[in-house]
């Protein structure tokens, strides 16, 4: 019998494949987590888009906070403008990073659309989001009160995301239940 | 109208591929021979219906027909008559239907050419090529009918075909890719009949092999068009990215040649029985886990269509029944008694068994390198990239390492040779080989070690062939008289494994010698690279059909002569406003020279000039070339055509015959 | 025919999407190990592209800073620890050899070890080391038939 067991092993190989395979179509291979999770946000010494104080990473933790990285350039941003205005209603604070921006025109989009940022940072020439490894916009990544990377999401926030991803998450980082 | 009628027709050939999936099976299995004599017309039937379905979709294309979805998605009235013709075959739905068509025409084939068939064998060969055309009709019919259309809401134009695939190179890269891995399906369907009817021996071998060497002759060409096409289209002067869809169609290739030479094996000393069948088996499962890579979604590529994870699993689902079964099958009827055939240690089935083993783990390191990085995300232990520094380090000793055993193939003798043989005829080839590769790098740019070694043993495969040939040669009273006597398929051995040879060199020489440079130019500036000296003589303004260009002229000449007037682009198209660079290429037997622009660099009439120096890169493709005339070659064998007017053989007496030594 | 291909070729100029950047560097060396280290760091953003030939914003990035980090003289290795640091495994095209890659870098060697033990054990039956051996049962039933046989004569 043993010579003809020897001939399944094929059959059992291809078995294997076919599992790795049924659970590669569940997965996205497009999906880049972070390399920071679990890791403190860069150091970075930056200038504010509204007043020229220079903004460091004090400023800017402490609690349980979304940074949003946006442009002027991205139609995505501008979709998901209106969902971050009712996050900031519900008391979600959220930095923004203007990342590779004109600051006037940042502004003046700002300006027309609303500010739901506690804080926007400058990030002209895209040194922190080479840090962060952001590879596009917009990116959000959620921070705990130590300053520590928990998450990052790529692409549009909406309710289907916040329901699903960030809220709950934003939530039990914070402990008590802000709501949303 | 028409879309219709070409869903009607698919929908009438799934039906067919149906009964004969089914009917002349159930034939074999009764010994009913009206059952089995029908598989034949149903073969031709099914080809019928895919070629008038593929026939009203090409319809389709050609007349605008902007209501059929990928027509729309794919065409454009502005787009050249070829072009539209040809991006029937550039989106998944239409490629789909090439690929079944093809398939079709196989099946048509293989009833057309096996009158020395035993009626059960191919019955059962032409049955399992029909279920697989169940499981690709069916998969296009349910899941990405290319006749679906947008009525009411046609429009008034389609969204044109991607830019980059408006060239030659989509017009005949893919249908012969295709011939290629659904080639491989009649060497499987054999297989399996094999395996079903019991009947494991030479004759199936022999009557395997020219099918095989036709399907890898054409999957040869079809890599190699797709290489040459990368090169002068993308503008990066790569032509093999180990990208997962370019490995998908490697693949099927590595697993091919193992195939075709373990079936020589089969054939001559109907040995490794076992393992030719499984090798069948592996080769055309490589062709359909390549149809899923390149259609689920399941690996990042720059060549994949627009994925569908429900697309991707009735593929999987397909696959794990047919390659499931078909494994399932061998393990159950596969031969277990021990061949008592008797072979030396030095000996062609040795030099063969060597040449299988590399060729099958080549195979499986490209497979595992394909698959790593989704293996590392389903275990969630990260995400990680196998690219071209992985591939090139494992794959080159690879090849490095079957090609000593090449150059000694053809002479070695079956059964039992002797060191001393192989000694006296191969030592001058050695000598001279080791001779070219101490002394031809020295023609390159510098001294390379690398070089060096893939001109040794390039030499030593190439000599090899020459010493064999000569001594066949020498018995005759004439030289024309020797040489004419000398079979095709010998014919075709030495031209694929030349071309093999030719493919090592060009590999490695571009890979060491290549020199390149970015930097900018403004008109009247010069730059020497390799001996060439680049002006750039002016910048121009052209007007093309539907662009406008800015074109920088080159001069390039050589100790003072002139060689070559090189015009690259910076073309903007104005129906999309993209802009796409067009690289200027020299070709050359031995070097290629390449210019292309970048960006405009201030505001002085400066460029970001790009200069390429390419020694020895077209024979890479030559080789491939080489080695696709030579699979075909061998098909020309008078052998095959003996048994032409032959009756039909009854089952028993072609292996009772036994086969040719 | 070939040199008409060639001939024909030559004439073409075909269209291609060429990113070519013009740094200066200061050593023909750096030049070289950028093109090696552009060719190895792939695009976070793109499907399956180097940051050589892709003209996403995020690779002229990356590209930029290849090339500062080779003019301050960082080593090969200092530098995909940095792109890995920011981007993870991901963007490393030549997996360093750790805990998780070892068997990819190791598959080969595997499979050529076990294909060439296959391959052995195969020649060794081949070789036919004397007249096949028989078990006792086939021993048997050999002598029964050639009994039988020699009963019919």
């Amino acid at each position: 019998m043993a010579p003809r067991l020897k001939l399944f092993i094929p059959l059992a190989l291809f078995g294997v494949l076919a599992l790795l395979l049924a659970r590669g179509l569940q997965l996205d291979p497009k999906e880049l987590p972070s390399a920071l999770i679990d890791r403190p946000l860069p150091s970075f010494s930056l200038p504010a888009l509204d007043g020229g104080e220079t903004l460091t990473n004090a400023a800017v933790t402490g609690e349980v906070s979304l940074f949003n990285v946006w442009a002027t350039w991205c139609i995505t941003c501008r979709a998901e403008h209106a969902y971050l205005e009712k996050l900031a209603d519900a008391g979600v604070p959220i930095y923004g990073i203007n990342y590779k921006d004109d600051s006037a025109a940042a502004r003046r989009w700002l300006a027309e659309l609303g500010n739901p940022y506690r804080a926007n940072i400058v990030d002209a020439e895209g040194t922190l989001g080479l840090d962060l490894g952001v590879y596009g916009a917009p990116e959000t990544y959620l921070v705990d009160a130590d300053g520590v990377v928990r998450y990052r999401h790529v692409g549009e926030v909406n309710d289907r995301i916040w329901e699903n991803t960030l809220g709950p998450l934003f939530r039990e980082l914070r402990g008590a239940g802000s709501g949303s | 109208m028409i879309p219709e009628l070409g869903h009607f027709a698919l929908i009438l050939a799934l039906c067919l591929a149906v009964t004969l999936a089914v009917v002349p099976l159930w034939g074999a299995w009764r010994r009913n021979l009206g059952a089995m004599a029908l598989a034949p017309s149903l073969a031709v039937g099914v080809l019928v219906f895919c070629a008038i379905a593929f026939g009203c979709l090409a319809t389709a294309f050609l007349q605008d027909d902007f209501s059929v979805r990928v027509v729309a998605a794919n065409s454009n009235s502005l787009l050249p008559r070829v072009y539209k013709f040809s991006a029937l075959w550039g989106n998944h739905e239409g490629s789909l239907l090439l690929w079944v068509t093809i398939l079709a025409g196989w099946m048509a084939a293989v009833a057309a050419f096996s009158r020395q068939l035993p009626t059960v064998v191919l019955a059962r060969v032409l049955a399992v090529m029909g279920i697989i055309a169940v499981g690709f009709l069916s998969f296009s019919l349910f899941t990405s009918n290319p006749f679906e259309r947008l009525l009411p809401s046609t429009p008034a134009d389609g969204n044109d075909l991607n830019p980059l695939l408006q060239d030659p190179g989509l017009i005949i890269h893919p249908p012969l890719l295709y011939m290629g891995y659904v080639g491989f399906s009649v060497a499987f369907a054999f297989a399996i009949a094999a395996l079903l009817g019991g009947r494991l021996d030479a004759a199936w071998a022999r009557w395997s092999r020219p099918w095989t060497n036709v399907a890898w002759a054409f999957l040869s060409a079809g890599i190699m068009l797709g290489s040459w096409w990368a090169y002068y289209e993308l503008g990066w002067g790569g032509w093999w990215f180990w990208d997962p869809v370019e490995n998908a169609s490697f693949m099927p290739w590595l697993a091919g040649t193992a195939l075709l030479h373990s079936l020589a094996v089969t054939e001559k000393r109907g040995l490794f029985k076992s393992w030719t069948v499984l090798l069948a088996i592996f080769a055309f499962s490589l062709s359909l886990l390549g149809t899923f890579l390149v259609r689920s979604g399941v690996l990042t590529s720059v060549h994949a269509f627009a994925t569908d994870p429900a697309r991707g699993l009735f593929i999987l689902a397909f696959l794990a029944i047919v390659v499931g079964g078909s494994l399932g099958l061998y393990a159950m009827r596969a031969p277990t008694v021990t061949s008592r055939i008797r072979f030396a240690w030095l000996s062609r089935e040795t030099l063969l068994l060597v040449n299988n083993l590399v060729f099958t783990v080549s195979t499986l390191t490209v497979l595992f390198g394909t698959l790593f990085p989704l293996v590392m995300d389903a275990f969630e232990l990260g995400k990680y990239s196998v690219g071209p520094p992985y591939f090139n380090a494992v794959f080159v000793p690879l090849m490095a390492l079957v090609m000593p055993v090449m150059g000694i193939g053809p002479l070695s003798r079956w059964k039992q040779d002797s060191a001393a043989r192989w000694k006296r005829e191969l030592l001058l080839p050695g000598l001279a080989a080791v001779a070219c590769g101490l002394l031809l790098p020295l023609f390159g740019e510098g001294y390379n070690l690398w070089v060096a070694l893939a001109v040794t043993l390039a030499a030593w495969l190439a000599l090899g062939l020459a010493r064999d040939l000569s001594n066949r040669v020498r018995a005759a009273p004439s030289l024309g008289r020797g040489l004419r006597r000398l079979p095709a398929s010998y014919w075709g051995m030495q031209l694929a494994h030349l071309g093999f040879a030719a493919c090592v060199i060009g590999a490695v020489a571009v890979s060491q010698y290549s020199i390149e440079h970015d930097l900018k130019m403004a008109p009247g500036d010069s730059e020497t690279l390799a001996g060439y000296r680049f002006t750039f003589t002016e910048l121009a303004r052209v007007e093309g059909p539907n662009y406008l260009a800015d074109e920088a002229r080159f001069a390039v000449s050589r100790d003072g002569r002139p060689v070559a007037r090189l015009a690259a682009q910076k073309r903007r198209y104005l129906a999309s406003g993209s802009v796409m660079t067009e690289a200027a290429i020299d070709a050359g037997l031995f070097r290629d020279l390449y210019v292309a622009m970048g960006e405009p660099v201030g505001t002085s009439g400066a460029w970001a000039i790009r200069l390429h120096y390419k020694p020895m890169v077209r024979w890479l493709w030559l080789g491939a070339l080489l080695m696709a005339i030579g699979g075909l070659t061998t098909v020309a064998d008078r052998r095959y055509r003996r048994h032409r007017a032959a009756e039909r053989a009854p089952a028993g007496e072609e292996a009772a015959r036994g086969a040719p030594a | 025919m070939r040199l008409a291909v060639a001939f024909l070729l030559a004439l073409f100029t075909l269209p291609a999407a060429a990113v070519i950047e013009t740094y200066d560097f200061s050593s023909p060396e750096l030049e070289v190990r950028y093109r090696q280290l552009s060719q190895e760091l792939r695009c976070p953003k793109c499907q399956n592209q180097n940051i050589a030939d892709s003209n996403a914003p995020i690779s002229e990035d990356l590209r930029l800073l290849l090339y500062r980090q080779l003019e301050a003289g960082a080593t090969d290795e200092e530098i995909l620890e940095d792109m890995v640091r920011r981007y993870g495994e991901f963007v490393r095209y030549r997996p360093d050899f750790d805990r998780n890659t070892a068997l990819l870098w190791l598959a080969p060697v595997l499979f050529l070890a076990l294909g060439a033990g296959l391959a052995a054990l195969v020649l060794r039956r081949a070789r036919g080391d004397g007249a096949p051996a028989l078990d006792s049962e086939e021993q048997a039933r050999l002598e029964a038939l050639l009994a039988a046989r020699d009963r019919e004569e």
